[in-house]
């Protein structure tokens, strides 16, 4: 690590939660130096707006993410595979927002 | 120039915010970091929607048809009434922090008070701003107690700015007929009436940021009168810069 990183503060996911009900989804990353003031500057970079209700954070060093250059391995095969969708169903009429 | 206490009781309270975001918005492009350059941004304007309002309430009260940019902009120095405290310049990161922190405690307990006030006006802004304050509040103060807790460099800087604040916060608390008559009309409280729970809300940040409580100060300003400091003139010519060489300009 360089010594301008090792001066940085950590990295911290946000997720926001647009209003009550919804999921928190992720917005975007900042630097903190601790929990409490990625809160606070979550709120002043992402909801000035009125984009939230609610903010989580999380340490970006905590998540584990899938690795891009095995995009091609994980998820092309699932292209060809049309009968995991549940279009092939005769649906009743009554039946609506399917 | 005779001037009705209710309506310079407001103008103390409209120009302390208006001054001090005007001293906050010097960070915006400076600030440490982006983040807490758009934060600092969000509290100046928070600090300016605040001065709007009762600005505007003063100037109807005032009844002389000026409104809140004619008296944002187009005063003399010595017809602002913001305490001293709020003119001082930036000064940096640790210093800004530490007057927010002792402002926005002040500002949480008076817009409280004035949420209760008689005039349906100022306590209609006084509900809307105590959630900007608390909100300021937490920010500064969480600020400061990881500063004075932070690095050797970082408490050595919060402490000299405690050193220069210190005897500044005491403006904060004076009262004079003014107040008085604010007071017994039901407009606001008379600022000394603050000064206890301010005093021990400010200790118990000193202690949680490991700054010793300097003695108390004898000195007094006079900003609440009209009386500036040397700082205020190059910020007002800022700050009417534009107002005064385009009388009349709109966005």
């Amino acid at each position: 690590m360089s010594d301008a990183a090792k001066n940085e503060w950590p990295l911290w996911e946000v997720f926001v939660r647009s209003k009550a009900g919804l999921d928190h989804k992720h917005c975007g990353s900042l630097h903190a130096a601790d929990a409490q003031l990625a809160i606070q500057l979550a709120r002043d970079v992402y909801t000035r707006r009125q984009e939230g209700v609610s903010i989580w954070v999380v340490p970006s060093t905590q998540i584990t993410a899938s690795d891009p250059g095995e995009k091609g391995a994980y998820f092309d095969p699932m292209e060809d595979k049309v009968y995991r969708h549940p279009t092939f169903y005769e649906l009743p009429d009554a039946l609506n927002h399917m | 120039m005779s001037m009705s206490p209710d309506v310079q009781y407001l103008l103390r309270i409209g120009d302390s915010c208006l001054i001090l975001a005007q001293r906050m918005s010097e960070w915006c492009g400076h600030a440490p970091i982006l983040e807490e350059d758009i934060a600092m941004s969000n509290l100046a304007l928070d600090l300016i929607g605040q001065a709007r309002g009762v600005l505007t309430r003063a100037g109807e009260l005032e009844g002389a048809g000026r409104d809140e940019d004619q008296l944002a902009f187009l005063r003399e120095e010595r017809h602002y009434f913001n305490p001293v405290l709020m003119e001082l310049p930036r000064g940096d990161f640790a210093f800004t922090q530490l007057r927010n922190a002792g402002v926005a405690i002040w500002l949480s307990l008076l817009w409280q008070r004035l949420a209760e006030s008689k005039d349906a006006e100022v306590a209609a802004i006084a509900g809307k701003a105590v959630k900007e304050v608390a909100y300021h509040r937490q920010h500064a103060c969480d600020w400061v107690v990881r500063l004075g807790d932070g690095t050797e460099e970082s408490a050595a800087r919060v402490k000299a700015a405690l050193q220069t604040l210190w005897p500044y916060f005491n403006e904060l608390f004076e009262s004079d007929a003014v107040d008085e008559a604010a007071s017994a009309q039901g407009l606001g409280p008379a600022w000394s009436e603050l000064q206890a729970d301010w005093q021990t809300q400010f200790s118990a940040l000193l202690h949680a940021a490991h700054l010793p409580q300097p003695a108390a100060s004898a000195y007094r300003s006079g900003g609440r009168r009209g009386v500036h400091s040397e700082h205020m003139g190059p910020l007002l010519a800022q700050l009417q810069y534009l107002q005064r060489a385009y009388p009349g300009g709109v966005w």
